[in-house]
């Protein structure tokens, strides 16, 4: 058999659809050592010690503290699974969020993203696939990676790749710098650069950062907002569904099985993309004598991004309208006061004065502005669509203010490019300890290089000759 | 000349052409390992001569005589021997590029030199231009692939015939060469030399294609025209270090001469500007491809338009002459003009040029139709070492040189090729660069090219090469045996200052705080202590009582070892995943279009490079990691393939 790799690869490897279950597979020698750190039984002992290969068992992925997900483990061990490697598949539970969380844990514990195909590469390459599939895996290879990248590309907009252009370009600059100043020290002095470069690397490592922050809004854009529709049987919440689902049907969700038993669906409200959670339950719920209580309600939006807190406004405010705002009033939370098309019993200042004092101290002093800013409040009718305007604005203005024309501001998607950032972060930070530990110049230039490495496959860029292109074209080398 | 001319017949085993810096190391390296060789040069006189800069090493080169002399190679001695000012470079800034330079006698180096290759049994000295190139059509199936030609020898412009088992050709600058000064054009080697005008036609009969590369070269001026108190005086070390790990410091200690700095100014960028016209290069009748990192001044003036002034160094060209060499100010503008320009320098006011700066071209090779141990793909028995081979520079051309006649005679002898990795040496870096990359100019080498450049750190050469040059026959048991035993002391030595452990009592603390170091706050390990940049293996001799007393070369690598550790061991990571690649050989008669699934760009790029493995095909531009996945799996393909067929 032959050996091909030192590296321990990781990547999901179910269809990235909206069904419940989905699978990573880690591969490599380091697959079970990496996988190990973060599954737990129920009484907290790590459960991949205790295994034997071929079996399953039930665990928790945990992080640090943090349980993310529970699934069921399984064990193969080299040469006897799929890749001939060692291998560990973690079956999740949870969609498409978590599975990535988990799949970004096993990164950030030493495993690497498989590059497209690669397990099948692998799988060949160690002899577990026939001669005649070989043709097959190449092609594979082939169209998966140049599907990768377009989609790469499709997932970043103009603005990203000209930021990133930007900085590689200032660390292009800086690397070149030194080089030339080793490679011809009678022309350059590096007297007092430590503190130039200190302050280059830390402008970089600060954009760097805004960009890996803009994944958790990057996420609103690549999977929705998670929306929880709460109220109140009779309130109007399956009005409500049945109005946004209906305005584009082609756009809902094409899984089978989703018009019965999938928990979620997609909305697509002009650029914005709603997950709307527990939508059969609250399908369920046309049956008036099945209600849907307060503790339910709290379930439902724990999850969420976005509350949409249906009151019937033909009637009076009751206990549990109370109970559920106080269950939901830490999430964005947009107030509909429904069935505008009958005589309103409240207004938003009622709403205003009485859930003030139903939650927490935070809103207690809030004055009718600031509740309305936090809480806005729609008076709308679920049944014609009266209203509808002014909720795609609130929920435009809750998520995405100062970020609405997407194309403008800088939001990055994909997992993949968040973590290609955070490697560059990794180094620029690695620059920095070698400025304070009082590394000679020469050595940034190991880190610097790493960064510029890391941004350049976000663009899909190569090294190349740049840095020797660079020292020539910016610094009049000797003699 | 009638080429047919009756001339007489030899039977060599190895047939070198040229005697500069590649084909002195060429020629030694197959007469140490007792083959018959010949070395060919126009002039006997111009034996290792330095045609351009005085000077030996520099930064990343001073790391390639280092890794020469490592390997069995010469050029190292001979600087040793006739340097007359000598400089470690970058010492404020890492041990991975301190590098050496000496400023050489320019005589002396090639005279002694000269004795070296005389001296030297097996080794004759021809003085004669060689004309053709003896080849038959025998295609010869090898553990490389398939070769369409046989060399036999070469045959000399009197009709000489050398019957050789093997020719390596390290033409330099001298093939077709034309210099050009201005308006002027002499069509000459460098210094006035006979060109060499007839080997080129015999290569491209060969199938060997060839191309126009240019260089340039400053004026060399009267010492005594020249007013050294407007300038600024550049000195030597107090302490000199030997470029030759088998020099003992101790005998090269000496008087050592000067260099003087100087700058451009406005005047000199006026007149520059207000004569491009008359510059062969932008009046467009040089058509050679000139280096990017050794500019002329004309150039320097043009792309950096912004910049008031260049600097200008004066360096003496020997004990033996006045003249001295205008390092920073190459030129090929016309003579007036030279005179004009290098007159505006402060300190040249009333200077008088000996020989005129030139540009010169000449014909040389893509490296790329040569395999990585320096034969052609196409031509069994043919290697190329130095400028031939499209490089610059003397330390850059040694080392090929070196390279291409170690291999030749391995090749006779059917021994193991010597390839040197790219993790292991700056010449390995060298030379896969020049055979794996498309070079559209002179190649120099520089640090930044080595990826891997903490391990290949001019203090370790030795440690790093020592074991190839023993096996190939260069360097002695003996020698051999003491990189062993250095080797054995560093890693005891750094382990054992790992295990050491300090408390952190008083006597400690105050000793640490009389160095401007912290006191320490838990117990620490002496290894822990080296890292503060403040201290040194010296230093914290008064906390280590228990140390024995080892050489300084080797508390040098324990000290950088320790230092370095996280930088060195996540170099040596890359190397190993890296490596995986390298091992993967592609055989030669590899049909790309019979691989699926390659991208276009990918199989033209491949196609035309020819790689020996997997690792020089992830170096070429235009192939993409997926590329060289589908390559993998292709090569496993045809692998199992035939071991199924027996």
């Amino acid at each position: 058999m032959s050996e091909v790799s030192s590296t321990t690869i990781a990547a999901i490897s179910t269809a990235l659809s909206e069904s419940g279950i989905g699978i990573i597979r880690v591969s490599g020698p380091d697959a079970v050592s990496i996988c190990s750190e973060i599954l737990y039984d129920s009484k907290d002992n790590k459960v991949l010690s205790s295994m034997e290969a071929g079996n399953f068992r039930h665990c928790y992925v945990k992080s640090g503290e943090e349980t993310i997900d529970e699934c069921i483990v399984l064990l193969y061990r080299a040469p006897h699974s799929y890749t001939g490697e060692d291998t560990v598949e973690l079956q999740c539970h949870g969609g498409v969020f978590l599975l990535k969380k988990v799949l970004a844990l096993v990164i950030q514990m030493g495993a690497i993203m498989a590059a497209p195909g690669e397990f099948t590469r692998r799988a060949f390459l160690n002899g577990k696939m026939d001669l005649a599939q070989a043709e097959g895996v190449m092609d594979m290879i082939s169209s998966r990676s140049e599907s990768a990248l377009r989609s790469s590309r499709d997932q970043m907009s103009g603005r990203v790749s000209a930021v990133i252009r930007d900085m590689r370009a200032r660390i292009l600059y800086e690397t070149a710098y030194i080089e030339s100043a080793i490679d011809d020290p009678e022309h350059f002095d590096l007297t007092g650069y430590e503190d130039h470069i200190t302050d280059v690397v830390n402008g970089l490592k600060a954009e760097t950062e805004k960009l890996i922050g803009s994944y958790a809004s990057g996420r609103f854009v690549r999977e929705g907002i998670n929306t929880c529709i709460a109220g109140r049987p009779n309130s109007g919440k399956s009005s409500l569904l049945n109005l946004l689902t209906g305005q584009d049907r082609a756009i809902v969700s094409d899984i089978p099985g989703t018009t019965r038993d999938t928990i979620e669906e997609y909305v697509m409200l002009d650029d914005i993309l709603l997950r709307l959670t527990d939508t059969a339950g609250i399908r369920n719920t046309d049956d008036p004598i099945e209600s849907i209580g307060t503790k339910k309600a709290l379930n439902a939006a724990s999850g969420a991004d976005l509350v949409l807190f249906m009151i019937d406004a033909s009637e009076y405010l009751e206990t549990d309208d109370m109970e559920i705002f106080s269950s939901v009033y830490e999430k964005k939370t947009i107030i509909i006061l429904n069935k505008a098309d009958k005589t309103l019993k409240i207004k938003p200042s009622d709403i205003y004065e009485h859930f003030r004092y139903s939650a927490g101290e935070s809103i207690r002093n809030m004055t009718f502005e600031e509740f309305s800013d936090r809480y806005p409040c729609i008076i709308m009718c679920a049944a014609d669509g009266h209203g509808q305007d002014e909720l795609k604005r609130e929920i435009k203005r809750l998520f995405y203010s100062g970020m609405v024309s997407s194309s403008s501001d800088i939001v990055i998607t994909g997992l993949r490019h968040k973590e290609l950032l955070c490697a560059a972060e990794v180094s620029l930070n690695n620059v920095l300890n070698a400025v304070s530990d009082g590394m000679e110049t020469d050595i940034y230039t190991v880190d610097l290089m790493d960064a510029y490495k890391s941004l350049g496959l976000i663009i899909g860029e190569e090294i190349g000759d740049d840095l020797a292109d660079e020292i020539f074209s910016k610094f009049c080398m000797g003699k | 000349m009638d080429l047919k001319c009756r001339g007489a017949e030899f039977n060599i085993d190895v047939a070198i052409v040229g005697a500069g810096h590649a084909g002195c190391e060429a020629a030694l390296a197959c007469s140490r390992l007792g083959l018959e060789t010949v070395v060919f040069t126009v002039s006997v006189d111009s034996i290792a001569l330095m045609p351009c800069n005085p000077n030996i090493g520099g930064s990343s080169k001073g790391h390639l005589v280092r890794e020469l002399d490592a390997l069995g190679g010469e050029m190292g001695k001979n600087i040793d021997k006739t340097f007359i000012q000598s400089k470690m470079l970058n010492t404020s800034k890492g041990p991975a590029v301190h590098s050496l330079r000496a400023q050489a006698d320019k005589r002396d180096y090639s005279g002694s030199m000269r004795k070296v290759l005389e001296s030297q049994e097996h080794l004759t000295i021809k003085q004669a231009e060689v004309c053709e190139l003896l080849w038959e059509e025998i295609p010869v199936d090898s553990r490389e692939g398939t070769y369409e030609k046989t060399v036999r020898g070469v045959r000399t412009q009197t009709g000489t015939v050398y019957h050789a088992k093997a020719v390596v050709l390290c033409t330099g600058v001298y093939l077709n060469s034309r210099c050009l000064t201005g308006e002027s054009i002499t069509y000459t080697g460098p210094n006035g030399l006979q060109a060499a005008t007839h080997l080129s036609e015999s290569l491209r009969n060969a199938g060997v294609e060839l191309r126009r590369f240019k260089t340039g070269t400053p004026a060399r001026m009267d010492g005594k025209t020249i007013d050294y108190s407007k300038m600024e005086e550049q000195k030597g070390d107090e302490r000199i270090v030997p470029f030759s790990f088998s020099t003992d410091p101790e005998t090269i200690q000496k008087d050592q001469v000067s260099c003087w700095l100087t700058h451009t100014n406005k005047n000199t960028h006026d007149i520059i500007r207000a004569n491009l016209d008359r510059s062969p290069i932008y009046a467009g009748i040089i058509e050679g491809t000139g280096p990017r990192y050794c500019p002329s001044i004309e150039d320097k003036v043009v792309k950096f338009a912004d910049k008031e002034s260049h600097q200008v160094f004066i360096e003496p060209e020997g004990l033996y002459t006045d003249e001295v060499y205008v390092d920073g100010m190459s030129s090929s503008l016309p003579e007036d003009v030279q005179l004009a320009m290098y007159r505006t320098v402060p300190g040249l006011e009333n200077c008088k040029i000996v020989r005129n700066a030139y540009a010169i071209e000449y014909d040389c090779i893509n490296a790329k139709c040569l395999y990585p141990h320096l034969e052609f793909k196409k031509i069994k028995g043919l290697f190329a070492g130095g400028q031939f081979n499209g490089s610059s520079g003397y330390e850059e051309a040694a080392a090929q040189g070196f390279v291409a006649g170690v291999n030749a005679a391995m090749e006779i002898l059917g021994k193991e090729f010597l390839v040197l990795k790219r993790s292991e040496s700056y010449i390995g870096v060298l030379i896969d660069d020049l055979v794996t990359k498309d070079n559209r100019e002179p190649y120099r080498m520089m640090t930044s090219r080595a990826e891997y450049r903490l391990l290949l750190r001019q203090d370790n050469a030795d440690l790093r090469l020592r074991k190839y040059g023993h096996r190939v026959g260069l360097i002695s048991d003996d020698v051999y045996e003491g990189v062993l035993t250095k080797q054995k002391q560093i890693e005891e030595e750094t382990e054992r200052l790992k295990g050491v452990m300090l408390g952190a009592s008083s006597d400690v603390c105050r000793y640490l705080e009389s160095l401007g170091s912290s006191p320490l706050g838990t117990a620490t390990s002496l290894a822990q202590l080296l890292c503060r940049p403040e201290l040194d293996y010296e230093k914290i001799a008064p906390l280590d009582p228990d140390r024995k007393p080892l050489p300084a070369d080797v508390t040098e690598q324990v000290q950088i070892e320790i230092r370095y550790e996280g930088y060195i061991k996540r170099q040596e990571k890359q190397v190993r995943e890296q490596e995986r690649l390298e091992v993967k050989l592609i055989p030669e008669n590899i049909g790309y279009d019979d691989v699926p699934s390659l991208r276009i760009e990918a199989r033209q790029k491949l196609k035309e490079f020819r790689p020996v493995s997997v690792g020089q095909a992830s170096r070429i531009s235009g192939v993409s990691p997926a590329d060289i996945s589908v390559l993998l799996v292709y090569l496993e393909k045809i692998n199992r393939s035939s071991e199924r067929n027996g």
